[in-house]
C-alpha cells in the first residue's frame, strides 16, 4: 500500500518534535452489502474506503492524525499534524529502517466473497424470507441481510514493527416479526464468520431463518418476566456477552491504569468461582474476533486472564504495556484508520466445566433458563452490568416451561463470577457480536458452555 | 445542517454527477467534508489530542422502482465515477417497489438557524486544552473524595450538500462542541460513577462550574448506594433519563417501521396512547435544541411536528419514502448516518411541552418511589416492536415526599405502551442535552422496580 522508504520518511517527520514513538497505520476497506425487508430486495450497497492515520506518543501524549490521502504529501502533513498535536519532547530521533515487512496469515478463504454474484446473494435471501414466513402464518415480516467487508492493513511503528495484514469477513443476519393477540415480538439469529463465502455451506441460512421465525413465534404466548432474585441458567454459546460485560472490559489495562475498574489492584486473588477459567484468544481460526496481528501490529495470542477463579493477567495494548514494562497482549484495537487503538477484547471465553449441561436445569427448582442473549453493557468502575435476555424461559421443578417476554438482567461482575455454581461440558462459541468502547466498534466473538449463576436480578414486570 | 448558498466546488463535482442521468433515472448525490478535534486530558497532562479530517460522497440511483447505492471516503473525482457506476450496477439486482423515488421540493420554507459559529472555529488549540484542564481541577477542588476518570473537549464542524435531478439542491454547514468529565468516587464495596458536561454554540456559552459541579453530585450521591427491594412503585426520571425514553418513543413513532410492520401505534393515530398531561414534538426549529436543523437528510425544510398531543397520537415522522408509501406528506424527518446511510425517517429534535413544577415538588408529593438518574441497558432491554422495556437503573430513594438513600444494581421495567399512560405528571425543568431530545422531569406510576428479593 506504501513503499518503505515513504513509511521511514513519515515516521521521522512525525517525530519531529523529539517524540519517542510514532506509527503509520493505514488500511483500504470494501464492503458489500444487499438487505432484503418487507418481501423484497431494500438495497443493495458498496461503500469503499481508505486512509492512513499517523500516531505520536511523547511522553503521556498522544498525538494523533488521520488523512484519505495517502500520497507521500498526504500522509507527510499528517504526521505533522499528529507531531504537533503530542508536542515538543526531548527523546533524540533514532531512525529505524523499516526493511522487512512481515506479511499476517491474512484470513483463509476458500471461496471468496467477490466471486458470490449480487444476484446470487438476492437468491439466497430471498430463500431466507420464503422460509421464515412459511414457518407460521403469524409471521408478518422479516428482514435480513447478507454482507462481506475486505481489509487490507499496514502498520508500521519507529520500534521497527512492520507488517501488513488482510482480513476477510462475512456476516448474516436475520429478524423476524410475528402479530398475535397481545401484540407483535421477535426473533432474531445471525451468523459471522472471520472467512469466505465457504462458511455458508457449512450452515443452512434457511436454519437460522426458521429459528428466527420460531423464537418470535414462542414469544407470541411469553408471560412476563419475573422480577427479583432467581437462579438463572445460560445457555451454552449464547451466554459469553455475560463475561464480556461482567469481567472482560474491567480487565482493560487501560481502566486498570485509571482505577476505574472493580479489578484493579486485584492480580493474583480469588475473582470467581474455581469453576471458571477466562481466556482472550484472537488467533482461533473464523470467529468474529479473530486477527493475525492486533492494529498495533502486534500478533494476536491466548491469554488466560482468569485461571480456576484467580485473576492472572489483564489485556494490554502498547501504551498500556509500556507503562508496566512488559510484551503487549495482542490487545490493540481500533475500529478503523480514524480511529486510536485501545485495549480491546477479540475472542473472549470460558472453557467447559464437568456438569452434565441436563444437570444444571434438572437441579435448578425454580429459575429461569436463558436460551438466547442480547447485547449488554458495563460500568468498569462499579462492575455493575445489564445483559439482555433474548429468548428466555421459567424454570420450574427442574423442568424448562413457560416463554418470557424480553428483559434486561442486572448483576455485580465480581459477585456474579463467584456466584456461577455449576459449568457445563457443552462449550460452544456464539454468534458475532459488536463491542462498543469510547465511540468505537470492532469484532468481537464470545463463547461459553451451558452455566448457573446462583442468584441474578431479573429485571420482569411479574411480581 | 445550515442552509447557505456556497461551495462551488462540491456542487461542481455533484452536478458533474447527476448530469449523467439518462431515461428515467434519478440520481441524488450526498456530499459531506468536515474536521475535528478532540482533546482528553488526565491528571493535568494532555493523554490525547486527535485532528481529524473526513470527506465522503454517497450516491443513490433510483431506476423502474428499483434503488442501489454505493460511498466512498473520498471526493476524488474519479472515485465518485466509479462510486456512480457501481451504484447503477447495485441497482440491477434490487427489486422493484413502486414507492421508491427521491424527495421532490416542497413549499415548505426554511426555518433559518444560526448553526455556524465563527468564535468556535477560531478557537485556540491550546485553549481547548486549557478548558480541560481547567474543567478537571474544578472538578478535583470540589470534593476531595472525586477522581476524574477523563475530561474531554471536542468539537466538529462540517458542511453538506444534496443534489438530486429531481431538483433538490441544498447545502449546509454547521459547527458544534462539548466539554465534559467522568467522576469517580471510591466506596466501601467498588467505585460510583458519575459525569458532567457543558454545551454550547463556542466554548465562551459553557457552564464549566456546572459540568464539575454535577460531575461530582452525580458520583458522590452515589455512596453508600444500597439495592433497593423489588416493587411496584412511582419513579420520578431525572431529564437527562427522560430524553433517553423520548428516544426510544420516537423511534416507535418512525415512519418507516409503521410502513414495514414493525410500530406498536401504526393504526393508532387520533387515539389516546399516552396520558393527557403528555404532548411530545418534534422540532429541529427550536434554536435552543442541541440537534436543531434547517434541513432533513433529503434537503428538505425541517420542520415542527406535533406527534402527541394531551396524550393523542396525532402522527408519524416520515420521510419521502415512508409518507409516500403511507399516502403522507414528508414531514421532513429523513435522517442519514453520514456519507454511508441511507435516509430514513426518525425524529430529529424530540421536546416535551414542559409541566410547571420543579423536581423537587414533584418529589414532595410521592411518599414511595424512586429517582431514576441514570439508565443502562437501553440497546439490550428494549424491544420498540413489542414494548417490552426493562433497563437497568441508579438514582435515590423518596420517602415520605423527600430523597432518602441512594440504590443502584436494579432495574426498572414496564412496557413502552404502559409507561405513556402511567405518566402522572411533566416537570417544568426543561433542559436542553447534548441529544436528539431535550429532557424535562416525568413522573410514572406503577413502574415494576426489581432488586433484592
Amino acid at each position: 500500500m506504501i513503499d518503505s522508504d515513504v513509511l521511514d520518511r513519515v515516521l521521522n517527520e512525525a517525530r519531529c518534535h523529539g517524540a519517542g514513538f510514532a506509527e503509520v497505520y493505514a488500511e483500504d476497506r470494501r464492503n458489500t452489502g444487499v438487505a432484503y425487508d418487507d418481501g423484497r430486495v431494500d438495497g443493495v450497497s458498496s461503500g469503499r474506503d481508505r486512509g492512513a492515520g499517523v500516531r505520536v506518543i511523547n511522553g503521556v501524549t498522544t498525538g494523533y492524525a488521520h488523512t484519505s490521502d495517502l500520497s507521500e504529501r498526504g500522509l507527510l502533513a499528517a504526521a505533522r499534524a499528529a507531531a504537533d498535536a503530542a508536542g515538543s519532547g526531548t527523546a533524540g530521533v533514532v531512525t529505524v529502517a523499516l526493511d522487512r515487512c512481515t506479511p499476517g496469515g491474512g484470513t483463509r478463504v476458500e471461496v471468496d466473497p467477490n466471486s458470490v454474484s449480487k444476484a446470487r446473494r438476492v437468491e439466497m435471501l430471498t430463500e431466507v424470507d420464503e422460509i421464515a414466513r412459511s414457518v407460521n402464518g403469524a409471521v408478518t415480516q422479516v428482514s435480513a441481510g447478507l454482507s462481506d467487508s475486505y481489509r487490507s492493513v499496514l502498520v508500521a511503528n519507529s520500534d521497527g514493527v512492520f507488517v501488513t495484514d488482510e482480513v476477510t469477513r462475512v456476516l448474516f443476519r436475520v429478524s423476524v416479526v410475528a402479530d398475535g393477540d397481545l401484540g407483535m415480538q421477535t426473533g432474531a439469529e445471525s451468523l459471522g464468520f472471520t472467512g469466505g463465502w465457504e462458511v455458508f455451506d457449512r450452515y443452512a441460512l434457511t436454519d437460522l431463518a426458521t429459528e428466527a421465525a420460531e423464537q418470535a413465534v414462542r414469544k407470541l404466548r411469553a408471560r412476563p418476566a419475573p422480577s427479583g432474585q432467581l437462579p438463572v441458567v445460560i445457555a451454552q454459546g449464547t451466554g459469553g456477552v455475560l463475561f464480556h460485560e461482567a469481567c472482560g472490559h474491567g480487565l482493560e489495562a487501560d481502566h486498570i491504569a485509571k482505577g476505574a475498574s472493580v479489578y484493579a489492584g486485584r492480580l493474583g486473588e480469588l475473582v470467581a468461582s474455581p469453576l471458571v477459567t477466562l481466556v482472550d484468544d484472537g488467533t482461533i481460526d473464523g470467529e468474529w474476533g479473530t486477527r493475525s496481528f492486533d492494529d498495533e501490529g502486534q500478533a494476536t495470542r491466548r491469554n488466560v486472564l482468569i485461571e480456576d477463579g484467580v485473576l492472572v493477567d489483564y489485556m494490554w495494548d502498547h501504551i498500556r504495556a509500556r507503562d508496566e514494562q512488559r510484551a503487549p497482549s495482542g490487545n490493540g484495537r481500533r475500529q478503523d484508520y480514524a480511529s486510536l487503538p485501545m485495549v480491546r477484547m477479540t475472542n473472549t471465553f470460558v472453557l467447559a466445566g464437568d456438569d452434565d449441561p441436563a444437570d444444571i436445569i434438572s437441579s435448578t427448582e425454580h429459575g429461569v433458563f436463558v436460551a438466547k442473549l442480547g447485547g449488554g453493557s458495563v460500568n468498569t468502575a462499579s462492575g455493575d452490568f445489564v445483559f439482555g435476555m433474548r429468548d428466555a424461559y421459567l424454570i420450574e421443578h427442574g423442568q424448562i416451561t413457560e416463554p418470557l417476554r424480553e428483559g434486561n438482567l442486572i448483576g455485580n461482575g465480581p459477585q456474579v463470577l463467584s456466584d456461577i455454581d455449576m459449568l457445563g461440558n457443552d462449550f460452544a462459541m456464539g454468534g458475532p457480536g459488536t463491542c462498543g468502547k469510547d465511540g468505537q466498534g470492532v469484532p468481537v466473538g464470545t463463547g461459553q458452555p451451558t452455566l448457573r449463576v446462583s442468584s441474578m436480578t431479573i429485571g420482569g414486570t411479574a411480581a | 445542517m445550515s442552509a447557505t448558498e456556497s461551495n462551488e466546488e462540491l456542487f461542481a463535482l455533484a452536478d458533474s454527477l447527476i448530469e449523467t442521468a439518462t431515461g428515467g433515472e434519478q440520481i441524488e448525490v450526498y456530499i459531506s467534508r468536515g474536521s475535528s478535534t478532540e482533546v482528553r486530558v488526565h491528571n493535568g497532562e494532555v493523554e490525547h489530542f486527535v485532528s481529524a479530517m473526513s470527506s465522503g460522497i454517497g450516491i443513490r440511483v433510483i431506476n423502474d422502482g428499483r434503488t442501489g447505492s454505493a460511498h466512498a471516503g473520498t471526493l476524488d473525482a474519479g472515485i465518485a465515477s466509479a462510486v456512480l457506476a457501481e451504484a447503477r450496477e447495485n441497482v440491477s439486482f434490487s427489486s422493484v417497489d413502486e414507492w421508491a423515488a427521491l424527495a421532490e421540493p416542497d413549499a415548505v420554507d426554511i426555518t433559518k438557524q444560526d448553526l455556524w459559529s465563527d468564535e468556535l472555529e477560531r478557537y485556540p488549540t491550546s485553549d481547548k486544552v486549557e478548558l480541560a484542564q481547567r474543567l478537571e481541577r474544578m472538578t478535583l477542588d470540589l470534593d476531595c473524595r472525586i477522581r476524574v476518570d477523563d475530561t474531554n473537549f471536542v468539537d466538529g464542524g462540517g458542511e453538506g450538500l444534496v443534489v438530486t435531478t429531481t431538483g433538490i439542491r441544498r447545502y449546509g454547514r454547521s459547527n458544534s462542541c462539548y466539554l465534559s468529565v467522568s467522576t469517580l468516587a471510591d466506596d466501601t464495596d467498588g467505585t460510583r460513577t458519575g459525569f458532567g458536561f457543558a454545551v454550547g454554540a463556542h466554548p465562551g456559552e459553557f457552564d464549566v462550574e456546572r459540568a464539575a459541579r454535577e460531575g461530582v453530585d452525580r458520583a458522590t450521591r452515589l455512596l453508600g448506594a444500597i439495592k433497593p427491594t423489588s416493587r411496584s412503585t412511582t419513579v420520578v426520571l431525572d431529564p437527562f433519563v427522560t430524553a433517553q425514553l423520548l428516544g426510544i418513543i420516537g423511534s416507535t413513532l418512525s415512519g418507516d417501521a409503521v410502513v414495514r410492520g414493525r410500530s406498536l401505534f401504526a393504526d393508532r393515530v387520533g387515539e389516546s396512547i399516552a396520558a393527557s398531561t403528555f404532548t411530545l414534538v418534534d422540532d429541529p426549529t427550536d434554536p435552543r435544541a442541541y440537534t436543531a436543523t434547517d434541513l432533513d437528510g433529503e434537503g428538505l425544510a425541517a420542520r415542527r411536528n406535533v406527534l402527541i398531543d394531551e396524550g393523542e397520537l396525532k402522527g408519524f415522522v416520515h420521510s419521502s419514502y415512508s409518507a409516500r408509501r403511507a399516502g403522507a406528506a414528508t414531514t421532513g424527518n429523513a435522517i442519514r448516518g453520514g456519507y454511508a446511510g441511507s435516509p430514513s425517517a426518525g425524529c430529529l429534535a424530540l421536546q416535551l411541552v414542559p409541566g410547571k413544577r420543579a423536581q423537587l415538588d414533584l418529589i414532595a408529593s410521592i411518599d414511595d418511589g424512586v429517582l431514576i438518574e441514570g439508565v443502562s441497558g437501553l440497546h439490550s432491554g428494549v424491544n420498540t416492536v413489542s414494548g417490552d422495556f426493562s433497563v437497568g437503573a441508579t438514582g435515590m430513594s423518596i420517602r415520605n415526599g423527600a430523597l432518602a438513600e441512594p440504590v443502584r444494581e436494579f432495574t426498572i421495567a414496564s412496557t413502552i405502551q404502559r409507561l405513556l399512560n402511567d405518566i402522572v405528571e411533566v416537570g417544568g425543568d426543561l433542559e436542553w442535552l447534548p441529544m436528539r431530545a431535550s429532557g424535562s422531569s416525568l413522573v410514572i406510576r406503577d413502574v415494576m422496580v426489581s432488586g433484592s428479593s
